[in-house]
């Protein structure tokens, strides 16, 4: 993976020592705090329910075991033992203090890692394919190309008071695993007729208030212009986004507005002019950053595994994925525990997972925007003693993509925007099916959960999705059916009036029971909403 | 009655208006009648609280303070998911005053 | 800062004398009033002209050899559009003045700069010693833009 050099290095104290600076002059009263709020929000510190939370980039969901085993220290030595992964492929603190930010910024950066854009009007964390490099459906490994963007987008001094906040994706695969046209660009290498390799450019996708999903504006950019074209795209952008209302400042309201067509031409017209002007990195540069992604040393070696513990073979058939090599597998390590928080963990099982990866990935893990972490490289003929000690951690839940495999963001239990819980939903969900043993039976069924129309939870994109809203103070949940945020992407539809919290829980029942009635040979829930529609549904749940 | 809060500028903490300081804990906040305005600006002046706002709440019979709105609640207790976490971890009947 | 003649309280013109708190330039500070960006294109024979932030900086293209000041006003510092206005007016080649005006704070100078900002005049004065600092922010930088400088990626394959 990505080593810095002393420039990337000297970057990121930089930016330590900028934020320390700022930290002091805000308690120095010199900042007001409308004044530092950008400043914090652009090294990832929030004001939120209970305290401030630092969210720390992990570029493009990749990281080392030294990296990851300093997420754990983090958490025990300035949190309170634990963290949290989200739906950006990062991890977020809960308890943090002002006066600690810059010195766990430090402490980040001993090991090449920081929380410059993780939030703020600017171009965020670059997100990838958690099986990047791996997987053995992928045309090339996108991290380089991620890699570039990174590069170009970190302190972009353009780009950094943006309409609204900017979230860019790159994957290389037909099959989408990063909801990469649900992002406000979303890149995917391709190889044209002349077999040459470049990048397919769709802008102005999202979630939020108003879900959009990314219409191709480009289906070929030339990869010795991809930052001159991405240039291009933000510039446009900044220059014309709305500003006058918050809710309509994403580029997804200014490519509907203009209409994609107009939108794409003036991004070409920007393009052209731009060619000229030096905007791209020296194409070494990229010849620079595809050896750090270089396969490790695989070796042949057992194909198959020993099924004859049942636990064993219901976690490999669930939670690992097919390797580019045959001899290894990526593995996936659930953070969704039976009524557990998704995507939390603590100091001692990031530890241990690092530790794990040490062990048995070379020395490599990737965050899911699932909230689950991935070993991508495990040899098969390692697996029953990793998932022997993920057991033992408490690690080896095995549930992906299953009705248990719940997204959920923070909700009103941590987050100040919330309008009602999502975690104690997730952890009912997953308990009351688990319980009633009908998780196997409902095979893939991608369930998302968000406490306020933010969307962190990705609800628009869950095969059934989950709304908190405010009721007259109260809390209430609206349901919908029908999204994926793969390749088959699709937005979900609202089935009809809210539910209070047990009510919605007995609905994602309601609508498993008529999934399995309905359902045809081979029929994942969401092709039987396909074919059968909303109305059996609506009828289920709401009578005529 | 109409009650104060924010966070500790340094350390983030959710403080409550006692009438003369800040406390973590919501039962000592006083109605601060009409003077909200004053002492937000006076205390954010002084940086002793940080984005300071003003609710509704309730005085209970048992003298305790309830505030009106869920998520005021959820800031006074902590987490409903980590009751371990909340500043009532002994007594996990806590989290049904939040809901 | 790099190799920038550095002139802190220089003299001063635009909206009013004193407000000019930082200009890395070496010439003669002109005297002239600036007028809108409509009123410049219709007007032959304006010299400074104020950008606001819904304006289309390119529509000076035209008259760059004319112009000696720029002003680009940031009302609130949270709307950025200036920052793309003056990398457009220095990608098409004017050399003249480039004043950031308004809501021009501490934290904002080093990207100003980078985008071709070569006076400063903020709202409120600028605490001097940050001000320097936040100048030198940067030893080395990602992206080309309007300073010229040469780029990490460049430094690398050099
Ligand atoms: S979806 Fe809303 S409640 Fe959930 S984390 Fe995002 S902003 Fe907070």
């Amino acid at each position: 993976m990505y080593k810095y050099d002393n420039y990337d290095q000297q970057m990121v104290d930089a930016r330590v020592e900028e934020f320390r600076g700022q930290a002091k002059r805000r308690l120095e009263g010199k900042l007001t705090e409308d004044q530092f709020k950008p400043l914090r929000l652009m090294n990832g510190l929030y004001l939120q329910l209970h305290a401030y939370m630092l969210r720390v980039a992990i570029p493009y969901g990749t990281l080392n075991s030294a990296q990851m085993s300093a997420l754990g220290d983090i958490a025990d030595k300035y949190d309170r033992g634990y963290g949290h992964f989200t739906t950006r492929q990062n991890i977020q603190y809960n308890w943090i203090k002002l006066e600690d930010a810059a010195d766990i910024l430090a402490d980040l950066s001993k090991v090449e890692m920081h929380a410059i854009q993780t939030s703020g009007n600017c171009i965020r964390n670059i997100s990838s394919d958690h099986f990047a490099g791996a997987t053995h459906d992928e045309l090339v490994d996108p991290r380089p190309y991620a890699e570039l963007l990174r590069q170009w987008s970190s302190f972009h001094p353009e780009f950094t008071y943006l309409p609204r906040k900017f979230k860019i994706a790159v994957i290389a695969a037909e099959k989408d695993r990063a909801a990469m046209r649900l992002h406000d660009i979303g890149i995917q290498i391709v190889k044209n007729d002349a077999g040459e390799i470049g990048a397919r450019f769709f802008v102005g996708g999202g979630m939020g208030r108003t879900p959009m999903i990314a219409p191709m504006i480009r289906d070929f950019v030339p990869l010795d212009q991809l930052v001159t074209y991405a240039e291009g795209c933000l510039r446009v952008y900044n220059r014309y986004g709305r500003r006058d209302n918050k809710y309509k400042a994403r580029i997804k309201i200014l490519v509907h507005e203009l209409g994609a067509e107009e939108y794409t031409r003036q991004v070409e017209e920007e393009f052209a002019h731009l060619l000229d002007q030096g905007v791209e990195p020296p194409r070494p540069e990229l010849e620079r950053l595809k050896p750090f992604f270089a396969d490790p040393p695989f070796e042949d070696g057992p194909k198959t595994v020993d099924r004859s513990d049942p636990d064993f073979a219901l976690w490999v058939d669930r939670n690992t994925h097919r390797h580019k090599h045959d001899s290894y597998v990526s593995a996936v390590i659930s953070l969704k525990p039976v009524g557990g928080i998704p995507g939390d963990a603590t100091g001692e099982q990031i530890r241990t997972m690092a530790r794990l990866a040490k062990q048995y990935s070379f020395d490599e893990l990737r965050v899911m925007h699932t909230q689950n972490i991935v070993l991508p490289h495990v040899k098969i003929a390692d697996l029953h003693a990793l998932w022997t000690e993920l057991d033992a951690a408490e690690l080896g839940a095995p549930n992906l993509d299953t009705i248990e495999d719940i997204i959920a963001c923070p909700g009103l239990d941590y987050c100040a925007l919330a309008n009602a819980r999502s975690i104690p939903l997730a952890q009912r969900i997953s308990e009351r099916f688990d319980k009633s043993g009908k998780t196997a039976e409902l095979g893939e069924l991608k369930l998302k959960i968000s406490g306020c129309i933010n969307a962190c939870g990705h609800h628009h994109a869950g095969h059934i999705g989950i709304l908190g809203v405010d009721k007259k103070g109260k809390e209430n949940y609206q349901l919908s059916l029908g999204g994926s945020e793969a390749e088959d992407v699709s937005l979900a539809k609202i089935t009809g009036p809210g539910f209070d919290e047990d009510g919605v829980i007995e609905a994602v029942e309601t609508v498993t029971d008529v999934y399995i009635a309905q359902r045809e040979d081979g029929e994942r829930f969401l092709d039987t909403y396909r074919r059968i529609g909303m109305s059996p549904f609506k009828e289920a749940l709401y009578g005529k | 009655m109409k009650i104060l809060t924010g966070n500790d500028l340094k350390t983030g903490a959710v403080v409550w208006w006692t009438g003369n300081d800040w406390s973590i804990y919501v039962d000592d906040a006083v109605d601060v009648g009409d003077q909200a305005e004053e002492i937000m600006a006076r205390e954010e002046a002084a940086r002793r609280v940080n984005v300071p706002y003003s609710l509704d709440a309730e005085r209970e019979d048992d003298g305790k303070v309830r505030p009106a709105h869920i998520k005021d609640r959820v800031r006074a207790l902590g987490p409903t998911v980590r009751p371990d976490l909340t500043l009532k971890p002994q007594s996990p009947e806590a989290i049904d005053w939040v809901i | 800062m790099g190799n920038d003649s550095f002139d802190s309280e220089a003299g001063s013109l635009g909206v009013s004398p004193d407000e000019v708190q930082f200009r890395f330039r070496d010439d003669e500070v002109a005297d002239h009033g600036t007028v809108t960006v409509d009123a410049c294109c219709d007007q032959t024979n304006a010299t400074a002209v104020r950008i606001e932030p819904g304006d289309d900086a390119r529509a000076l293209l035209p008259f760059l050899d004319r112009l000696a000041l720029v002003e680009v006003n940031f009302p609130t510092f949270g709307d950025g559009r200036g920052y793309s206005a003056a990398r457009i007016l220095r990608e098409a080649g004017y050399t003249g003045e480039l004043r950031a005006v308004g809501d021009v704070l501490i934290d904002q100078l080093s990207h100003m700069r980078r985008c071709g900002f070569d006076a400063f005049a903020p709202d409120k004065r600028l605490d001097e010693e940050d001000a320097v600092k936040a100048f030198a922010t940067w030893d080395n930088v990602y992206q080309s833009a309007a300073d010229g400088r040469k780029t990490i990626q460049e430094l690398r394959h050099e």
